[in-house]
């Protein structure tokens, strides 16, 4: 029962903080939400036990990404009242989409519950859900052993993408005077100085 | 009880709330990638919810790598805004064409 209820509260608030993410007049709201919106989709996730996949939701959107749109919301100088412009205009073609949309994924959940398309089981040698071990055990397990290149790779995308986004933000900055190493090197005493022999009484034209 | 198609239909509005986030704020690309975040997150519901009711733990990996694509898309999405709005003063994306190489 207190299961039911959560579920409900959790599902509802997910819901609501996503239409409020994609109808807030304000950015920073909208970002505010998301956030809320990922918190609920964990509890969520906890309620069946993917505790795992919940931590990971609210680290690393919460923590990372949510915060880093929030960066980017807030140190951009955008004028969001002109970006607004057009929202009326494509209202009835997007709630269109999104009724066809929505009625066709329900109708897929339908058909399941009119017993159209099984679940199935397992395949043999699947990783199983158990209730003696861990979420986080059984995943960790999972992750290291037969998931182990994927896991890489995940680490390689992120690798990538950090590059990528340094890449593209870094500029050089013009005005300060930086060191250059290489003319530094190639400085040669005979290039740089000279003697004269400079007559006594005289001033010395450099 | 709570049953798959509880988390189904959570995941399929969800979705939806998504896509109809980026056809309405079609020239306001920070809330477009919001919406991509909305969407993503919609599959990683559907993905953990079938992989327990499935019994099956391999949908929480995939859960978790479907979360890793969707932080690097974050993070590249959110420094071409960057440089974009650098050159532009704007980030209006319903009329680029300036991204011609």
């Amino acid at each position: 029962m207190i299961q039911l209820v959560s579920f409900y509260i959790f599902a509802s608030i997910v819901i609501a903080s996503a239409a409020m993410v994609i109808f807030a007049r304000n950015p920073v709201h909208s970002v505010l939400w998301l956030i809320v919106a990922f918190f609920n989709a964990a509890g969520l996730m906890i309620l069946i036990g993917a505790e795992f996949i919940a931590m990971l939701l609210v680290i690393v959107y919460v923590g990372a990404v949510a915060v880093l749109f929030l960066f980017v919301v807030m140190m951009l100088d955008i004028d969001f009242a002109e970006l607004r412009a057009g929202f009326v205009k494509n209202v009835p073609l997007g709630l269109l989409l999104a009724v066809v949309l929505a009625a066709e994924l329900v109708l897929g959940v339908g058909a399941y519950q009119a017993g159209a398309v099984t679940l199935g089981t397992p395949e043999a040698g699947a990783a199983t859900v158990s209730a003696a071990v861990p979420n986080i055990e059984a995943i960790g397990g999972l992750l290291y052993s037969k998931y182990v290149f994927m896991f890489e790779t995940a680490g390689l995308i992120l690798l990538v993408a950090m590059v990528g986004a340094i890449v593209l933000t870094h500029r050089k900055s013009h005005g300060t005077r930086g060191q250059s190493i290489s003319s530094q090197v190639q400085r040669r005493p005979e290039d740089a100085t000279r003697n004269v022999n400079q007559p006594v009484g005289q001033g010395i034209e450099l | 009880m709570i049953g798959i198609e509880h988390y189904l239909v959570v995941s399929s509005i969800l979705f939806v709330m998504g896509v109809l986030g980026i056809f309405l704020n079609r020239k306001n690309v920070i809330i477009i990638l919001m919406a991509i975040e909305l969407i993503l997150l919609a599959v990683n519901i559907n993905l953990v919810a079938f992989s327990v009711f499935l019994g099956d733990l391999t949908g929480q990996i995939f859960a978790m790598f479907v979360l890793t694509v969707a932080a690097g898309e974050a993070a590249i999405g959110l420094a071409i805004l960057v440089i974009y709005f650098r050159g532009r003063g704007t980030i209006a994306v319903d009329d680029v064409n300036r991204m011609k190489g």
